[in-house]
């Protein structure tokens, strides 16, 4: 779990409060109180979300357009000598592009099988059971585990000398030899087709779907809880099939929880960076950009470069994501 | 006819393709961590000539690796042990920083009316949706200007920072479920707004507080890139994830002592996680077990 990500009970949409009446006038002195009680209590969050998310956000743009590097870093003051240089170089140095499609790649891919597997989920567990609740459970594990932990113990079974997933896939799928899931930068062509696609980037985005699915799962299934028993009830008497009600009565209750997810696991798959740095280390057709934007800030030192692309990959993703509004909002408020 | 057999047929097939998703299930999100405990028992050799063994031979189990990754390393060991204190240190005074910061605030936007009290919780959200890695560059700079980059303190202010506001979130939908009137009776009585809040709705919202309080826990403890980035070149201020990712590197330290430290990292979670699994997810699986 990333710091950026919602509580997994925390609802999806911000439910607005209602709005109040207006206070009364023999209430304005307890108004007048409210408010300046209220801007205490707010203040102290305000203070600190301010000064360590508001300004250093607005410090990236001021370092994006300066030659900042660690090693004169002392020296660099707020104002300086503001160009375009950085964008410039970024923009057209090798690899950017690569490292754009692999993040879109990787998000688009990252997010289907999520929500994929999280709706399988769902819907396999739907009819109750006994140990249900603990099978439940079990289900948000990966969610809820350590990023470093999880990464360690897949690339351990995934290790290509004495990883469990090679043993077993040599011994009894009769693979001819171990595959390097997490160093192999060929990309893999199944049935002939070239999909310009490593076999890492294949692993990597498996194992987002594998890390993420419980999120998916997790508001599907309360979602399903709320659909009423007796429409479904009404298909069974009509005589429609297991598929049949999914299509027509299940599904179309669960697109608008689907659309809403999809944003936001496409978000954060697109802003990750634990995942692929740990299992990869961005290496073997694996690079997305915010790796890159850590390999220009550690190991290149240039700052001003990482905060061009960090800027960059924010914009893009804005404008995916308002794309994304203006194309399925309006059907969602219909849905 | 045909569609009562097309009825029979599916419920067929799903019938039994259902256990065996649900079996499937289960193996894809438990067994890697069954895996990681069976080799942080095993010793390497014997991982080395059978990888395939699911379960340890009798007689071969080894707590060794335990006793390696946790001693200091004036001990030959990994000096674990002093990264789960620093874990610790960060993780708790996360949780109490942003708990002292956000229960106001929380009630503050629940209940109060003042100036900007709806966008606030927007911008705050908006954050969220930021990459950290662009947070990620000026905070570095920042605090390594200020000779701070380096301090677990340094870390907790960003981590509060961080979980604030989705802190400020979970509660104000909380506070938003008390009733107000409890409060007006409470200032009929004489009490004053903060009175009101102390005595009547912080207890009320204890429920709420206790399970932000194990979600902010489990954010700090599993953080990685912050940590990465600050605390790098201390190996003494090192947390537990980054101690596990910066030696998961090296060739010297053997993968089963790994495999125990990752047990390590991974155990106070899965048992906060089963302990209050119905308070985190409680809101979305309570009546699931009506049926």
């Amino acid at each position: 779990m990333s710091l950026g990500q919602l509580p997994a009970g925390a609802e999806v949409e911000a439910p607005d409060p209602a709005p109040r009446p207006p206070p009364r006038r023999g209430r304005s002195a307890r108004a007048r109180e409210d408010r300046r009680i209220g801007y205490l209590l707010i203040s102290p969050t305000v203070v600190i979300v301010f000064a360590m998310v508001v300004l250093p956000i607005l410090w990236t743009f001021s370092l994006a357009f300066q030659h900042v590097r660690l090693l004169n870093l002392r020296q660099t003051g707020i104002i300086g000598d503001f160009n375009l240089d950085n964008f410039e170089a970024v923009l057209t140095s090798p690899g950017f592009v690569d490292a754009l499609i692999t993040t879109l790649v990787y998000s688009v891919a990252g997010t289907t099988c999520a929500i994929g597997l999280g709706l399988v989920a769902a819907l396999a567990l739907r009819k109750p059971f006994r140990g249900r609740g603990l099978v439940r459970a079990c289900m948000l594990v990966p969610y809820v585990a350590p990023v470093v932990a999880a990464t360690f113990v897949w690339s351990t079974m995934l290790n290509p000398q004495f990883g469990v997933v090679n043993h077993y896939g040599t011994t009894l799928l009769g693979w001819d030899e171990p595959i390097a899931f997490l160093s192999s930068g060929q990309p893999i062509s199944p049935f002939g087709f070239d999909l310009h696609v490593s076999m890492s980037l294949v692993t990597v985005v498996l194992f987002e779907g594998w890390r993420s699915f419980p999120f998916a799962f997790l508001f599907l299934t309360a979602r399903m809880q709320a659909i009423p028993e007796s429409l479904e009830e009404a298909a069974v008497v009509d005589g429609a099939t297991p598929t049949q009600r999914f299509r027509y009565i299940v599904l179309p209750q669960l697109l608008p929880t689907i659309a809403v997810l999809t944003v936001l696991r496409f978000i954060w798959t697109f802003n990750n960076f634990d995942d692929i740095y740990l299992l990869t280390g961005g290496g073997s057709g694996t690079q997305v950009v915010a790796v890159r934007v850590y390999d220009y800030l550690i190991n290149r030192g240039d700052i001003g470069a990482a905060a061009a692309q960090a800027l960059v990959l924010a914009a893009i993703l804005a404008v995916l994501v308002t794309v994304y509004l203006k194309l399925f909002g309006r059907s969602e408020e219909v849905a | 006819m045909t569609t009562f057999n097309r009825d029979a047929v599916e419920r067929r097939v799903l019938g039994t393709l259902r256990p065996l998703i649900i079996g499937f299930l289960l193996l894809i999100t438990l067994f890697p961590f069954y895996y990681m405990v069976l080799l942080s028992f095993r010793p390497l050799e014997s991982v080395l000539q059978d990888p395939g063994a699911l379960w340890p031979k009798p007689g071969e189990i080894d707590f060794g690796t335990y006793r390696d990754v946790l001693a200091s390393q004036s001990d030959g060991g990994q000096g674990f042990l002093n990264f789960i204190k620093n874990s610790f240190i960060v993780a708790i005074g996360t949780v109490v920083l942003s708990l002292l910061v956000a229960i106001p605030g929380a009630y503050a936007v629940s209940r109060l009316e003042f100036f900007g009290r709806r966008q606030i919780g927007a911008v705050f959200l908006g954050v969220y949706f930021f990459p950290s890695i662009l947070l990620a560059i000026p905070l570095f700079v920042f605090f390594t200007r200020i000779h701070q980059r380096g301090t677990l303190t340094g870390l907790l202010v960003v981590y509060v920072a961080q979980v604030a506001a989705v802190s400020i979130y979970m509660l104000r939908n909380y506070f938003d479920t008390i009733p107000a009137s409890l409060e007006e009776a409470a200032a009929i009585d004489g009490c004053t707004r903060l009175q009101a809040m102390r005595h009547v709705s912080l207890p009320l919202a204890m429920p709420a507080i206790a399970s932000n309080a194990l979600f902010v826990f489990m954010i700090a403890w599993n953080e990685f890139l912050f940590a990465l980035l600050f605390l790098v070149e201390k190996r003494d201020n090192w947390t537990v994830s980054l101690g596990l990712s910066q030696l998961a590197g090296s060739i010297e330290v053997p993968t089963t002592v790994l495999m125990a430290g990752s047990v390590i990292l991974t155990l106070p979670i899965i048992v906060l996680f089963f302990l209050s699994e119905r308070w985190l997810a409680g809101g979305l699986t309570a009546g699931a077990e009506k049926g």
